[in-house]
């Protein structure tokens, strides 16, 4: 078929109306058009809104187990993140861009980019940095994840964490034996990713308190969390 | 400050795009989030196509699974989460009815009442989608309505559609774009627009 024949096919194929010779054609074709690529991304979002003007009556509850009973059969045999000490593999965006959803940041960054404010992307940004270095490691703990590059440099995902009161602030800090070291200020919020400064060597704690805003010179008040990298 | 308390797992706070990601590195919640998320408009879509209970779950399940197996290749700058695994359900639909050969094109009998298991949210927010959109095609000429509608809902393909109303196919594939683009255009209009109104995510 020829190229123009073909790109007339997009619309077509994003309704699934397409005879499977021609679908199998034009899936060839779209590999190397990125005019079809891009129309078809667009009408197939129109074609998607088709199925919200159907009645939507509630499937039956078994059909949900039924689906999840099927997929854990099927698992395929990759390694997820495991609960505490996973080793991130090897370095490539996909797999920073993998695990920073994976820690909840970049949730809404993924759509609509243009909703977060600069400094919060650039520090989301800076931690998936940090994940992407061949040998970082991830540490969980029950409210977030501590994140630490082979060369010490960390960073700190925080989640559900109340925002500070007025006047006060979160105040991250590095321990290693001697006097906390401050570490970055950060206001909580549903996710919080804190690059610290200072480096994590292993066997250091990060610590959490609440401060007065602008932050101190050691801590004053009990850790609201502690993790040992 | 109050104690804290680890918390549940939630994805309330992640996007339908970072919920098809963790399905990608195989997490079973959140194929059960992502089935909670668009389950019901699937099966709604597959029982709208296919007109029967059965094979309607047999189309859910086959897309669903089709996303667990395959969530590494979906890209979201390509596509949102919501139109992929529509798509893949829809794909399997009409598979299923072209096999089968029991499509009809008509609307589904009135009466359909929604469990009461379903929230409230849900149910205002489908009811909004649902009015939006149907609004949206009732503006298109009726010839790319048809059109739009055998093909989507009947599973017809181009040149079955062609045969059954008699036409060139130059002509259903015409009116298949002119009708497919309007449409685009009609749910971008302000008044239209998807962001008037958004549901609360459940945070259960």
């Amino acid at each position: 078929m020829e190229a123009n024949a073909l790109h007339d096919l997009t619309a077509a194929y994003a309704l699934d109306a397409l005879d499977v010779d021609d679908a199998r054609e034009y899936e060839a074709h779209l590999s190397h058009c990125d005019r079809c690529r891009d129309e078809l991304a667009s009408l197939s979002e129109a074609a998607g809104a088709l199925a919200y003007a159907t009645e939507a009556p509630m499937p039956p509850p078994e059909l949900r187990a039924r689906i999840l009973q099927q997929a854990r059969r099927e698992r395929p045999n990759v390694v997820p993140l495991r609960p505490r000490w996973a080793v991130p593999v090897a370095a490539a965006a996909a797999v920073a861009a993998c695990a920073a959803i994976a820690l909840g940041i970049w949730a809404v960054s993924l759509s609509s980019k243009l909703d977060r404010r600069d400094a919060a992307l650039a520090r989301e940004q800076r931690v998936a940095a940090i994940l992407a270095q061949p040998g970082s490691r991830t540490i969980h703990f029950a409210r977030g994840t501590l994140v630490v590059g082979k060369a010490g440099d960390a960073a700190l995902v925080v989640q559900h964490l109340e925002r500070a009161p007025t006047g006060r602030t979160y105040e991250a800090w590095i321990s290693a034996g001697g006097p906390p070291r401050r570490a970055g200020l950060f206001n909580g919020g549903q996710n919080s990713a804190v690059p610290l400064k200072g480096s994590v060597q292993s066997g250091a704690s990060v610590l959490v308190t609440v401060e007065k805003a602008g932050g101190v010179d050691a801590p004053t008040q009990k850790p609201i969390l502690s993790v040992q990298s | 400050m109050s104690e804290y308390r680890p918390m549940a797992r939630t994805f309330a706070h992640l996007s339908d795009e970072a919920i098809v990601a963790l399905v990608a590195r195989s997490d079973e919640e959140a194929l059960a989030e992502l089935y909670d998320r668009f389950g019901r408009v699937a099966y709604g879509l597959a029982l709208r196509v296919l007109r029967d209970d059965k094979l309607a779950e047999d189309a859910v399940q086959e897309g669903f699974l089709t996303a667990w197996r395959n969530a590494d290749r979906f890209m979201p700058e390509r596509a949102k989460a919501s139109t992929w695994i529509l798509t893949l359900v829809h794909r399997r639909a009409v598979d299923l009815v072209r096999r089968e050969d029991r499509r009809r094109a008509e609307p589904l009998a009135e009466g359909v009442e929604p469990a009461p298991t379903a929230s409230v949210e849900d149910d205002a927010w489908l009811r909004f989608e649902r009015e939006r959109v149907q609004a949206a095609l009732r503006q298109l000429p009726d010839q790319q309505r048809e059109a739009l509608e055998l093909a989507y809902y009947g599973g017809f393909s181009q040149s079955e559609l062609a045969e059954r109303l008699g036409q060139p196919v130059g002509t259903i594939k015409s009116r298949m774009f002119t009708g497919l683009a309007r449409l685009r255009e009609l749910l971008a209009e302000p008044g239209n627009g998807e962001t008037a109104w958004k549901p609360t995510p459940s945070t259960t």
